[in-house]
């Protein structure tokens, strides 16, 4: 008995057949199936990529480099000084003082969007907030050294108005202001509004409710918030680069009031200028090196965030 | 019981309180305004921001914005021949390499995460990668432009090229465009699915004519955003070796000859290169925030399509 392609035989009756799909098809599906499967690979290949590059270069610095340079006076990579904690303090500084700037900022834009602005108010200052979260690091990193470094710094603190970290730390906070301002309210808003109302019932005022009950709940999502914006603020390079005042090389320092290198503004001041990295033998090592660090920094902050996030996943 | 009582003798003194007082609660008046106050702060600087940009590019913005936009890189500020037209050309050109890489990759990933993926330990792994890679810094992705294409692959890619750059800038957004399409996607009504199914539409038949149309707008909006993310990003391009000083011509939007030649600028890159610049010959601070300027209007106006959309369709649906 010949059957159709629609599986329906001549007689108009079903078969077996008609419950299952044509050959033709289900080898299309299929295709269709893993090729998608195929392109989520990709990222995975991505990872391995990223991995690889960063260890096969830094394996070749962490055996043959002489490791009295690694703990040196300064960042002179040119000259075969790589002192990794000139890199990694000044990364802390500016990641500290970003953090005091966009820790409040944050989280009290935050507290209002969720809880305090009606919906008129909230639709207005959102898409705001969300233009300042869009904002290219190029422009905020202009924005620290021809604005915050002579106006706010250097009248506030007295420090230099040309580039210093806490010019390029107040600038990183500004970007990640929004980062910790959408985290937090989303944290917020994922508290159930039965709770907020018990509260209320019970006699609380909003300060009491928002402090003592809606806070407390969303602890874990803040928690993200925080993370997730000290691993960006740690991997920021253009405005510590552009406002960090400092270029090519810098002395061990932790006063936030001079210039230094941070991790990221290290790799990209030894790695633009010249056609290729040149220097002492390592140079080139070295980059990779100082990124793998940066990498398992971030990594590990990341992986951090994400149980907490995990963790708010869970409880609602 | 002690505890129990003395709660209630607690609440019972609260209740007389509040009935008793008249007076408005200055507590949390002052802590509703210190919150709006951040909030403020937060628009404030983006309000400087803004004005101080502008009004130093004010300048070569209206006196020369056709020189400026067709110019190209001059040695000194005052070259009357001195744009970003070499700039715009490389940012064009980025950005069709993310078109082209990130966005197909990216949605084909987030398809077959939320409608295929089976639920094992594979699925999770690739789940829990995209939304690391999300999270690693931009500099390493340039880094590892740096070894990979720039060094071992230098016969496809030619090296320190704009096909370098792209490619670098399409795996930096990929993860974006894959975690905000799968958002879109997971935000398909079942029922919508369960119908096509009901009518004998085979999965990827039931993907196309109704996953994917109603997850449009949503898709549409992350892939906007990455866009912007893409063209405003300069630390990679930095490293896989966005290059001044030595671009020989001023080659035309479609030159596709010059995909893979070594010398390229970018929009991010030119502003970096003027501000350094700028310490020897101050006038270059101008041509950065003007370059900045017509940077900001691309991602701006982006940034601004896409939360529009988002808006728009999120009210249509409530």
């Amino acid at each position: 008995m010949a059957v159709s392609n629609t599986g329906v035989d001549a007689a108009g009756d079903f078969s077996v057949e008609s419950l299952t799909a044509n050959p033709r098809q289900a080898r299309k599906e299929r295709l269709i199936r893993d090729s998608l499967g195929a392109t989520a690979l990709v990222s995975v290949l991505i990872s391995a990529l990223i991995i690889w590059s960063l260890f096969s270069e830094a394996w070749t610095f962490i055996v043959e480099v002489d490791w009295g340079s690694v703990w040196d006076i300064g960042w002179f990579p040119r000259r075969g000084i790589y002192d990794i904690k000139t890199l990694i303090v000044a990364s802390l500084i500016v990641t500290g003082i970003a953090m005091m700037v966009a820790g409040p900022l944050g989280l009290g834009a935050a507290i209002y969007l969720s809880e305090y602005a009606r919906p008129g108010v909230r639709k207005t200052l959102k898409p705001i907030l969300e233009i300042l979260a869009g904002i290219p690091s190029v422009v905020l990193g202009f924005f620290a050294l021809q604005w915050i470094a002579p106006n706010l710094v250097a009248s506030l603190f007295g420090g230099p108005a040309a580039g210093s970290l806490l010019a390029a730390g107040i600038g990183v906070g500004v970007l990640v202001v929004p980062l910790v301002a959408s985290i937090s309210e989303d944290a917020m808003k994922a508290v159930p509004m039965a709770l907020r109302e018990a509260s209320s019932g019970l006699g609380a005022r909003k300060v009491m409710t928002t402090m003592r009950v809606v806070l407390p709940a969303a602890v874990s999502g803040l928690m993200a918030a925080f993370i997730v914006a000290i691993s960006r603020a740690l991997g920021e390079t253009m405005i510590v680069f552009m406002a960090g005042g400092a270029a090519q090389t810098a002395v061990y320092t932790h006063s936030a009031r001079e210039g230094s290198l941070t991790m990221t503004a290290g790799i990209t001041s030894l790695a633009r200028g010249t056609d290729n990295v040149v220097g002492e033998g390592l140079t080139f090592q070295s980059l990779f090196f100082v990124g793998l660090v940066l990498f398992v920094l971030t990594f590990a902050l990341n992986l951090v965030a994400d149980r907490f996030v995990y963790k708010v996943r869970e409880q609602y | 019981m002690a505890r129990a009582r003395l709660v209630g003798d607690r609440t019972n003194r609260m209740m007389v309180q509040a009935m008793q007082r008249r007076s408005t609660d200055v507590r949390g008046r002052v802590f509703q305004i210190s919150l709006l106050v951040t909030l403020l702060i937060s628009l404030f600087i983006l309000g400087v921001l803004i004005v101080d940009v502008v009004m130093d590019g004010w300048g070569i913005l209206t006196g020369r914005p056709g020189g400026f936009l067709g110019g190209t890189m001059r040695s000194l500020s005052d070259d009357p021949k001195l744009g970003v037209h070499q700039a715009l050309v490389g940012t064009f050109w980025i950005a069709v390499f993310v078109a082209v890489l990130a966005f197909p990759l990216g949605i084909g990933a987030a398809i077959w995460l939320e409608e295929y993926a089976p639920k094992n330990r594979i699925a999770r792994f690739i789940e829990l990668n995209i939304r690391n890679l999300a999270g690693v810094p931009s500099i390493v992705y340039g880094l590892l432009g740096l070894l990979l294409f720039v060094k071992h692959l230098r016969d496809v890619t030619g090296g320190k090229s704009i096909a370098s750059a792209g490619i670098t800038l399409a795996i930096l957004v990929l993860p974006i465009v894959v975690i905000t399409a799968q958002e879109a996607i997971r935000a398909v009504p079942q029922g919508l699915k369960e119908g096509a199914y009901g009518v004998g539409a085979t999965k990827w038949t039931m993907i196309r004519s109704q996953v994917l149309p109603y997850a449009a707008p949503g898709i549409l909006t992350g892939t906007l955003l990455s866009m912007s993310r893409g063209i405003g990003e300069a630390a990679p391009l930095l490293l896989v070796g966005a290059v001044s000083g030595r671009l020989g011509r001023d080659s035309g939007f479609f030159d596709l000859g010059d995909i893979n030649e070594e010398a390229f600028m970018a929009m991010p890159v030119i502003i970096v290169e003027w501000v350094q610049n700028s310490g020897r010959d101050p006038g270059f601070a101008a041509a950065a925030a003007a370059a900045i300027v017509v940077l900001l209007v691309f991602v701006i106006l982006t940034n601004a399509a896409a939360i529009f959309l988002r808006n728009h369709f999120e009210k249509r649906r409530g």
